[in-house]
């Protein structure tokens, strides 16, 4: 005990309310750092991640392995299988980023243009840190040295039935191989399992998701079946598993050969499926404890 | 392009022959670029400042154009004027977002910033001293799309054509600065893009709509906004002429500021409104002629613009302050219309902290679990 110390800084419940006051103050008087991206990290760190941390923990009773190979500095490209119908799997990926060292680092995603195009989900995606996914964006977060997460299924992935469960799908141009090669920073292949039963995708009335200008409209057991009620997802189980890093240094004049876009694209795609079929094998129940 | 070997010659030049002659300032009835012209005139290494406007100074304004030459002349009669003056550099700065007077309407704004700019450039063009150009340019030139990256770089083309009339007429302005510059290689041509302008004496749109108690904004969108100060803009437009600086800069304060925070710093009351609602409000606020609010400002609320400055730091070796630095000088000077100050909001903060205090301190049991 040092005798400088304040006597209310000795009362921890005292602490919390002088502590979220001062936070409120902040936040209503605008004292705040936001970044270039609109990346807010203290609305993330105080308001977002703990809701989140919520629905990682006691909903989806997240597991992760494979921790160590997440660099505890330095840039890399983080990218993952995509599924789910709504891209949870994204937000279940910045909580086990940003929970997996100290300090926390936090995993700025990049997002399909709907999202940014979307009132109100754009200013959310902004302020957790997610980008356009574009070369420019990619390239400048990962040449400050940024994690950077990426879903090369894109709606593809999210917008599968059930019936094709953790199969990938393609990669597109692999643009993401190409931002890597670029800045020389190394592809941090994930596998997410558990997204896919977390919203499972029976059916798609295309006809209703061309009236919305949506890429698809999903019908799963409880949507719409059960109106808002159905937006809760299932609490199935979670397993996230991050495989070693691939290396792309001094490789940068690649970038435009085609031919070594792809192959490394495939490379990744066949490392994430192969990690996915062996966390399923694990995961006997997708319900289970 | 410019060839780079331009630039190196310029700085090996004698520091004690006059940089530029004569320069020809356009614009000169509004404030900024009054000051830069008055600015200009003050530098000894500058000879003979002329301001070329097609309106006269208002009063207001002309008491800041000491030591500087007001010509009176429509655009069109720019080449005789730069001809008579044996001009060799010129800073276009009749470039604006807004009309002059109340009474102007927007193809006015129009035909200053587009046809002014041609008839300009022409001018330019026969002028056989001419060695130095400097245009007033717009962050406005990289459109609004949802598509585009987050931080511009001068390389950055624009996706869309942006709805508001400036923003249009900055490219258009920009694309005959483009012809320009391949008929006349032989000219240094700077392009400034700046952020939009604030500071304590800057009054814009921008300004006046931050100034007001309750502020509109576009329900669900938080835009990423940047600014410049004013000061800084008349350093780096006086940095232009004096020296060598050749090629396309974004002049911006580094950092961000999101609308939603710029309004809370500023003390005032967002008030979130549909973006029908608003587009349909900016067409009722030009057919009503209220001035400033339209589809430029519609724009930038809706997708925010943020521009890398690496460039302009390198080059000018100038750093402007900060994007919340510039702000939060312009709410100094505006603290008149501030609804909720920062002040009051500690106050409330402490006392309610006190309250809680009391209490707790009050009840036996509290103090228990605290212990």
């Amino acid at each position: 005990m040092s005798p400088v110390d304040p006597p209310p800084a000795t009362d921890p419940w005292d602490r919390r309310v002088a502590d979220a006051l001062a936070f409120l103050r902040g936040r209503l008087t605008g004292q705040y750092e936001v970044d270039e991206f609109g990346f807010d990290a203290q609305l993330t760190e105080r308001v977002f991640l703990p809701m989140l941390r919520r629905l990682y923990q006691d909903w989806f009773r997240t597991e992760v392995t494979g921790r160590e190979f997440l660099p505890e500095k330095g840039g890399a490209l983080v990218v993952a299988n995509h599924a789910g119908t709504v891209a949870l799997d994204g937000l279940m990926l910045s909580v086990a980023v940003h929970d997996a060292h100290d300090p926390a680092r936090h995993l700025r995603l990049l997002g399909a243009d709907l999202v940014f195009t979307t009132p109100v989900l754009s200013e959310l995606a902004r302020k957790m840190g997610t980008t356009v996914a574009c070369h420019a964006d990619a390239e400048r977060l990962l040449r400050t040295g940024e994690l950077v997460g990426v879903f090369p299924e894109g709606f593809k992935g999210v917008g599968k039935g059930y019936a094709e469960r953790y199969r990938l799908q393609r990669f597109g141009r692999g643009g993401f191989v190409a931002s890597a090669l670029r800045t020389g920073q190394p592809i941090l292949p994930v596998a997410i399992v558990g997204a896919e039963e977390a919203y499972p995708m029976l059916a798609d009335i295309q006809p209703l998701a061309r009236l919305l200008g949506l890429p698809y409209f999903p019908v799963t057991p409880t949507f719409p079946a059960l109106g808002p009620l159905g937006l809760l997802p299932l609490p199935s189980k979670w397993l996230i598993e991050f495989c070693p890093p691939i290396s792309t240094a001094g490789r940068s004049e690649a970038a435009d050969d085609p031919m070594v876009v792809f192959d490394l694209a495939d490379e990744v795609r066949e490392t994430i499926q192969s990690t996915v079929d062996r966390l399923l094998a694990r995961r006997p129940d997708p319900f289970g404890p | 392009m410019h060839p780079s070997h331009r630039g190196a010659a310029a700085d090996r030049a004698p520091r004690a022959a006059p940089v530029a002659q004569a320069v020809v300032v356009t614009g000169v009835s509004r404030y900024l670029a009054a000051t830069v012209a008055a600015r200009l005139a003050a530098d000894p290494r500058v000879g003979r400042v002329v301001g070329l406007d097609a309106a006269a100074p208002p009063a207001d304004v002309a008491p800041q154009l000491d030591g500087v030459t007001t010509v009176v002349a429509e655009p069109h009669r720019a080449a005789d004027v730069l001809a008579d003056l044996r001009a060799d550099v010129v800073v276009h700065m009749a470039v604006t977002s807004r009309p002059p007077r109340a009474d102007d309407a927007d193809d006015d704004a129009k035909e200053r910033n587009v046809i002014g700019t041609m008839q300009l450039l022409a001018a330019c063009q026969r002028a056989p001293l001419l060695r130095k150009l400097i245009v007033r340019s717009s962050t406005a030139a990289y459109g609004a799309s949802f598509k585009d990256p987050a931080v511009f770089t001068e390389e950055t083309a624009p996706r869309a054509t942006p709805r508001g009339g400036f923003a249009r007429d900055i490219l258009d302005i920009e694309g005959y600065l483009r012809g320009f510059a391949r008929r006349r290689p032989d000219v240094l041509a700077t392009v400034l893009r700046f952020a939009p302008i604030i500071g304590s004496a800057a009054d814009t749109t921008l300004t006046r709509y931050f100034a007001s108690p309750f502020v509109p904004t576009v329900l669900g969108r938080d835009p990423r906004l940047q600014f410049v100060h004013l000061d800084d803009v008349r350093e780096i437009l006086h940095e232009a002429v004096v020296g060598a600086h050749p090629g396309t800069f974004n002049v911006a304060g580094a950092g961000v500021l999101t609308l939603s925070q710029a309004i809370r710093r500023a003390g005032r009351i967002p008030v979130p409104v549909p973006e029908q609602g608003l587009s349909a409000a900016a067409a009722l606020a030009r057919g009503l002629d209220l001035g400033g609010y339209g589809f430029d400002q519609l724009d930038l609320f809706v997708h925010g613009r943020v521009v890398d400055t690496a460039r302009l730091v390198a080059e000018f070796g100038v750093t402007p302050r900060t994007t919340a630095e510039a702000f939060d000088d312009f709410i100094r000077a505006h603290r008149g219309g501030t609804v909720l100050p920062a002040t009051q909001v500690a106050a409330v903060e402490q006392a309610l902290l006190d309250g809680i205090r009391r209490i707790r301190a009050a009840r036996p049991e509290a103090a228990d679990v605290a212990g």
